[in-house]
């Protein structure tokens, strides 16, 4: 049986199949991050040296993982739509930046919360925080000069350019800690086994899930607004019964 | 006809952006002055210790120095466009990329190079040594190019838009943010009596990723701007 892959690059067809997928995700993303507050907040033993402050890495975590994995996809996103002229990459692309804004900031704000019992200081100027508040700034430039450009065309192309230059900040993001040896502690989990207590990196992995799943869901419900709203004039929109109400 | 080789396509473009600077100076010194101001109001801001200046000198240099490019990139390619030459030069046979790199190199000579030679009298009204100095402008003589480079990536993007001179500050100022740190990075590590080299290094390397992709990037972006 052969498939076709390109069936859901189009609009039309993504539509549908994305107000399909989001209950499915809607669902699991409740589910694990119920879990992942269970075994966050009763299961996970008390740390050794940060005590319960600690525990604001579980969605700490991963929120900075995701608003960095956000920006490389809705990089990627772009620069599909930029070399294929795909209308649907370009829809992603902007449909993913706010997303990826929002975990950029809780990121620096949760930091800020951690980093006081654990730091004393709200803020330091350190090399990852640095970095990741110029992600939140590289994010908040793809939307402003989506925004203020009235060709939605022209307004894709451009965005998608920007973030494609902007994409050469995540890799020192990801090494900042390693680079310069400052206050923000390495990673944790590595590859080749890990120092946590296994309760806790299961929360961990539950939360990140419940947030991965949260964003899919998101990005989806949004990038079926903008479908409608760039579709609005094509005859299969106006077939649509919720549009027809 | 004879077609223009590519050096002497680049020459000429330099040539013209240098000459039409020059018949609009108050352009050109309006930046430089700007960037002066800034600096010198510091001292008034924070206070005369010297200790302290001396400190915070590279760092404020470097600042004004952004702010400086920032103010002059609107002129990068608008009056072009506005009257109509800029669509002139993209039907012109020979490679958009290093039409661009003309005017990069144009806008640099014109804003850039006057606050590397500017540099060291602010830095001694600070209290710098001698040696800082030097530092401070071989820093600025490498990172000044990158803030044009980039800075035309930014301009040709918001090109005729509106509020286009505020949005290139906030699509421009992150992507500088790692010259800033080398370059006020080599002058302290100098301060402490540390080797700068790995600092003026990591920014010779940003000049060349800058020198590489730039000019291709920004032709993209004049292309999507224009169409």
């Amino acid at each position: 049986m052969a498939i076709n892959w390109f069936k859901y690059s189009a609009p039309t067809n993504f539509y549908s199949l994305a107000g399909k997928l989001i209950p499915w995700f809607a669902v699991a993303s409740l589910l694990f991050f119920v879990a992942g507050m269970y075994f966050g907040f009763v299961v996970a033993p008390t740390d050794a040296v940060q005590g319960e402050a600690y525990r604001i890495m579980f969605i700490h975590v991963p929120a900075s993982i995701l608003s960095m994995f956000i920006y490389l996809i809705m990089a990627g996103y772009a620069a599909l739509g930029l070399i294929f002229k795909t209308r649907l990459s370009s829809m992603m692309a902007s449909a993913l930046a706010p997303t990826g804004a929002l975990f950029a900031f809780i990121s620096l704000w949760t930091g800020a919360l951690w980093g006081k019992p654990m730091w004393g200081a709200w803020w330091v100027w350190d090399a990852r925080l640095t970095s990741e508040l110029i992600l939140l700034f590289l994010y908040l430039g793809f939307i402003a000069l989506h925004a203020s450009i009235d060709d939605p065309r022209r307004a894709d192309r451009a965005a998608a350019l920007l973030a494609i230059v902007g994409s050469v900040n995540v890799p020192i993001i990801y090494f900042s800690v390693k680079w310069w040896n400052t206050l923000h502690q390495g990673s944790t989990i590595k590859f080749s086994g890990t120092s946590m207590h296994v309760a806790m990196q299961q929360a961990l992995l539950l939360m990140l899930l419940a947030c991965w799943c949260y964003a899919i869901v998101v990005a989806l419900a949004r990038v079926r607004s903008i479908i409608l709203e760039r579709e609005g004039a094509t005859q299969w929109v106006g077939e649509l019964s919720e549009v027809q109400r | 006809m004879k077609k223009l080789s590519l050096l002497s396509l680049l020459l000429l473009v330099i040539r013209r952006d240098l000459l039409l600077a020059m018949r609009r100076r108050a352009d050109v010194l309006t930046t430089l002055i700007f960037f002066v101001m800034v600096v010198s109001l510091f001292p008034l801001g924070v206070g005369p210790e010297l200790d302290m200046l001396r400190k915070m000198a590279p760092g404020v240099v470097w600042v004004a120095a952004l702010l400086a490019s920032m103010l002059s990139l609107a002129r990068l390619f608008a009056a072009d466009h506005a009257d109509g030459t800029l669509e002139q030069m993209m039907l012109a046979p020979q490679s958009l990329s290093v039409l661009v790199l003309g005017k990069m190199i144009a806008h640099w000579m014109v804003s850039g190079l006057p606050l590397v030679l500017m540099a060291p009298v602010l830095g001694l009204q600070f209290d710098m040594p001698p040696q800082s100095l030097g530092i401070l402008m071989l820093g600025l003589l490498l990172g000044t190019p990158v803030l044009s480079m980039l800075g035309a990536v930014g301009a040709a993007l918001t090109l005729g838009l509106r509020g286009g001179g505020v949005l290139v500050s906030l699509l421009v100022l992150p992507l500088c943010i790692p010259v800033l740190i080398f370059g006020t990075g080599a002058v302290e590590a100098v301060n402490s009596g540390l080797n700068p080299n790995a600092n003026l290094a990591l920014m010779g390397a940003i000049v060349t990723m800058a020198l590489v992709f730039t000019p291709w990037v920004t032709a993209q972006a004049l292309r999507i701007s224009m169409e």
